[in-house]
């Protein structure tokens, strides 16, 4: 009689989990979601995260946990995502074109562009030169000319390798004619003190950063088709003559397999924060520019994105 | 901008209102109980805190997620003195005279101490938070990434003094350390190492898994195999420290609380690294180094004091820069943010009713600390008369709930249990862990900054002894170095270590 007593409430208690596990998808989210930022805090991916935490969390529901995975240009981040349950209770920021140049150049940097889910685009920043306000350079032209001189001894930091800010520094170099020496660092987070102690001579960095910083560093140029309106007196690469037009997009990631329905949801809550006019504001006034693009279109930007980056970075010489 | 009184003043009567002063009081039992569990650390607290904040002031939410960061710190040292298991990275050297202290029967008055000291550190700290912030604020970009390698390269000298007279098991053991630290992706580029072709391994091992591990684990398993009813038989004979004990560590606080205060102006310059620091300078300055590693109080009022030195001095760049030194400290940049309240050079200008009550509330934190901890000395000094059937397993449980908390992975669990089975055979065959810990610390930063430094220098290691910041933590370091071999050449000693077996 026990054994069958024991043996009946095994059968129950499997049953129950098979239960909560099929229910999972219908009530998502039942719990505390993980939102992975791979980035240094203080940066870009941060910022934003923060901005979206207290609206996600009363249109979800659930608590939105935010963690750092910083390392590899965001590579560190990524690889674990994709090795993560794909249940949707666990998403990192992701961007372009980190995602699709790191497969191309590290070899092997623990995923593959496609093995992310896409859940959504929500934002994009073109690359800006930013020098001290102190500095000699007063214009783009200036720099070029210095750097001329000095092949290989100025030195640009900017936010990871294979990423916006390390294509957009070899873009500038093949342009100009220069030698730079690129300084990745784990984020704009960390690459900002760097420029504010004059560790190197320039940032390749953000819209974002040109605004934060105003009173402390001054843009040189910025790597949009036109200039931006927040930013009215910066010159765009392309009026000084160097035809660079490159930055970041940056969005959400869920692990390879999570279910439709649960990025379904995911997604229309991250459309509802970014539609919100306060939200809204607050990412014009810091320098984002929003985009709202859903998994479907999404997916399309990274699949013409990756075929658009082999052919700029073989062009770059930067892969064979 | 520079101080002003009135705004003190303003900043108190804004803390001292009766719903600041509540959410002070939660924010600092939140942070010493997150302290005194081990794996469970301040991020995690605040971060389950999150939530609360929204329906709170801005002033109360940021009051009360600061006292749960500077209140982990009063908390770490309870369980590291204990049963020898630290509750935080930052109260590992707390474990190597604190476990000793209790040994001998001295766990009341080690248990004091660190309160003590945590508290005259805190308060310090806090002053001169609120006297130089604007001006401090231009110390953490001094440091570039050749500063940043050399500092910890002087950190990793610190071995040499952590290893006593085992200075070759004490290199292995750091060597073992930087190795575990190497798995992984190169935070520079992104490059798979001994990964050995699996994904797995690509996410690196967790420097806390590694801390959890070595203490936790190997001391639950030494103590099985020594049949222990209790963690130790020791019996607690006075609770508060003799005044001597106190005048004899005031130095010690004072000191620690410079050298925790001006590193933990450094972003990523954490409460565990400056610990480190302030422990190898108490041993130098000591005029008896012999008697640390063996129950020396100075060596728990040092790491103690500095702990929270650092993370009070952690707000000089958040609220001047907006730069967060820890990753606490981002949860509380986002706090800030959430409310619009930007930081940087204008938040000082823009919105000092709030700044000077958060800095204000940080005084009246410290006591309620010192009152919430000082009492509670018995009780937590009583945990060693658990018997170890019941106090074993729940070292155990928390050992694999707190590693599985940091990034819900399994293969963290993993990590802390191999390196528990590690750290029990480096014990048993007298390998001293705590180089092992240190460098799996230090290594992700030492190795970024080396790799960017020597990209702005186009590979000449030079750039570390031409700028005057790092030379001089360069010779330093070199200078421990030598002196180091110095004495291991003129004792002669035979390679054992100081710990006892036991």
């Amino acid at each position: 009689m026990k054994r069958l007593a024991i043996g009946f409430l095994v059968l129950v208690v499997g049953l129950a989990m098979v239960g909560v596990g099929a229910a999972a998808a219908a009530g998502f989210p039942t719990k505390r979601i993980t939102y992975n930022i791979c980035f240094n805090p203080g940066g870009e991916s941060d910022i934003t995260a923060r901005f979206q935490e207290a609206p996600l969390k009363k249109i979800l529901g659930q608590d939105i946990a935010i963690n750092y995975k910083i390392g590899g240009g965001g590579a560190l981040c990524w690889s674990e995502l994709v090795q993560t349950k794909p249940d949707g209770y666990t998403i990192a920021g992701h961007n372009l074109p980190h995602i699709a140049l790191q497969p191309l150049e590290m070899g092997n940097a623990g995923y593959k562009t496609l093995d992310l889910k896409n859940i959504y685009f929500f934002e994009s920043t073109p690359n800006l030169l930013l020098v001290r306000i102190d500095s000699p350079y007063k214009t783009l032209k200036d720099f070029v000319e210095y750097a001329k001189k000095t092949p290989g001894a100025v030195t640009v930091g900017g936010s990871g390798t294979s990423s916006a800010n390390d294509l957009g520094t070899t873009m500038l170099n093949k342009a100009a004619g220069i030698q730079l020496t690129y300084v990745p660092f784990g984020g704009t987070g960390s690459a900002v003190p760097a420029l504010l102690g004059s560790h190197v001579t320039a940032l390749m960095s953000y819209s974002t950063m040109a605004i934060q910083y105003a009173g402390k560093f001054r843009a040189l140029a910025v790597a949009s088709e036109t200039r931006m309106e927040v930013l009215p007196d910066v010159p765009t690469f392309k009026e000084l003559g160097y035809d660079i037009v490159e930055g970041a997009y940056r969005g959400v990631a869920a692990p390879p397999g999570t279910p439709d329905d649960v990025i379904k949801i995911l997604a229309s809550a991250f459309e509802t924060v970014h539609k919100d006019p306060e939200v809204r504001k607050k990412m014009d006034q810091n320098g984002f520019k929003t985009e709202s693009m859903g998994p479907e279109a999404s997916l399309e930007l990274v699949k013409k994105k990756m075929v658009e980056y082999e052919a700029i970075m073989k062009q770059l010489g930067r892969i064979k | 901008m520079g101080f002003s009184f009135e705004y003190l003043l303003q900043g108190f009567a804004t803390a001292l209102t009766l719903q600041n002063l509540f959410w002070a009081l939660v924010g600092c039992f939140i942070g010493t109980l997150v302290g005194v569990l081990p794996g469970i650390g301040p991020v995690s607290g605040i971060a389950i805190l999150l939530p609360l904040t929204t329906v709170l002031p801005p002033t109360s939410a940021i009051i009360m997620m600061a006292a749960i960061y500077y209140g982990a710190m009063y908390g770490g040292s309870t369980t590291a003195i204990v049963v020898n298991i630290p509750g935080e990275a930052s109260s590992v050297p707390t474990a190597m005279d604190g476990y000793e202290m209790a040994k001998q029967g001295k766990a009341g008055p080690a248990l004091a101490i660190s309160a003590i000291s945590s508290f005259v550190a805190g308060t310090l700290s806090v002053i001169a938070l609120t006297l130089f912030a604007p001006m401090l604020a231009e110390f953490a970009v001094v440091f570039g990434p050749p500063e940043y390698f050399a500092l910890m390269f002087m950190g990793l000298s610190l071995v040499i003094s952590l290893s006593g007279h085992a200075l070759l098991k004490g290199l292995i053991s750091m060597a073992l350390g930087l190795g575990a630290a190497l798995v992984g992706q190169d935070p520079l580029t992104g490059a798979a190492r001994l990964t050995f072709g699996t994904v797995t391994l690509n996410a690196g091992v967790d420097f806390i898994s590694v801390i959890v591990g070595l203490f936790a684990i190997s001391e639950v398993m030494i103590n099985v195999e020594q049949r222990i009813t209790a963690i130790s038989e020791m019996k607690i004979t006075n609770w508060m420290p003799a005044w001597a004990d106190i005048k004899q560590c005031l130095g010690t606080m004072i000191r620690s609380t410079g050298v925790g205060f001006f590193l933990g102006l450094l972003p990523g310059c954490a409460p565990s690294v400056t610990t480190f620091v302030a422990y190898d300078l108490e041993k130098r300055m000591s005029k008896h180094p012999e008697r640390f590693g063996k129950g020396a109080i100075e060596g728990v009022a040092a790491p103690e004091g500095a702990n929270n030195a650092t993370s009070t001095a952690g707000f000089v760049p958040l609220f001047s820069f907006g730069l967060p030194t820890a990753p606490s400290m981002a949860v509380l940049l986002g706090g800030l943010m959430m409310y619009g309240l930007q930081p940087g050079p204008m938040l000082f200008a823009q919105n000092p009713q709030f700044v000077w009550a958060v800095i204000a509330s940080m005084y009246i934190g410290n006591v309620m600390l010192l009152i919430l901890n000082l009492p509670l000395v018995g009780m937590w000094a009583k945990i060693v008369n658990i018997p170890f059937y019941i106090l074993g397993p729940m070292i155990v449980f928390c050992a694999v709930v707190g590693t599985y908390s940091i990034r819900f992975q399994a293969f963290d669990v993993w990590v802390m249990l191999i390196f528990g089975v590690i750290g029990y055979f480096m014990r048993k065959l007298g390998f001293p862990v705590a180089p092992m810990v240190l460098a799996s610390v230090l290594a992700q930063m030492l190795e970024t900054a080396l790799g960017q430094s020597l990209l702005i220098s186009q590979g000449s290691p030079f750039i570390f002894f031409t700028r005057p910041i790092s030379a001089v933590f360069m010779a330093l370091a070199f200078l421990s170095i030598g002196r180091g071999i110095w004495v291991l050449m003129r004792a002669q000693a035979p390679e054992v270590a100081v710990e006892d077996p036991d």
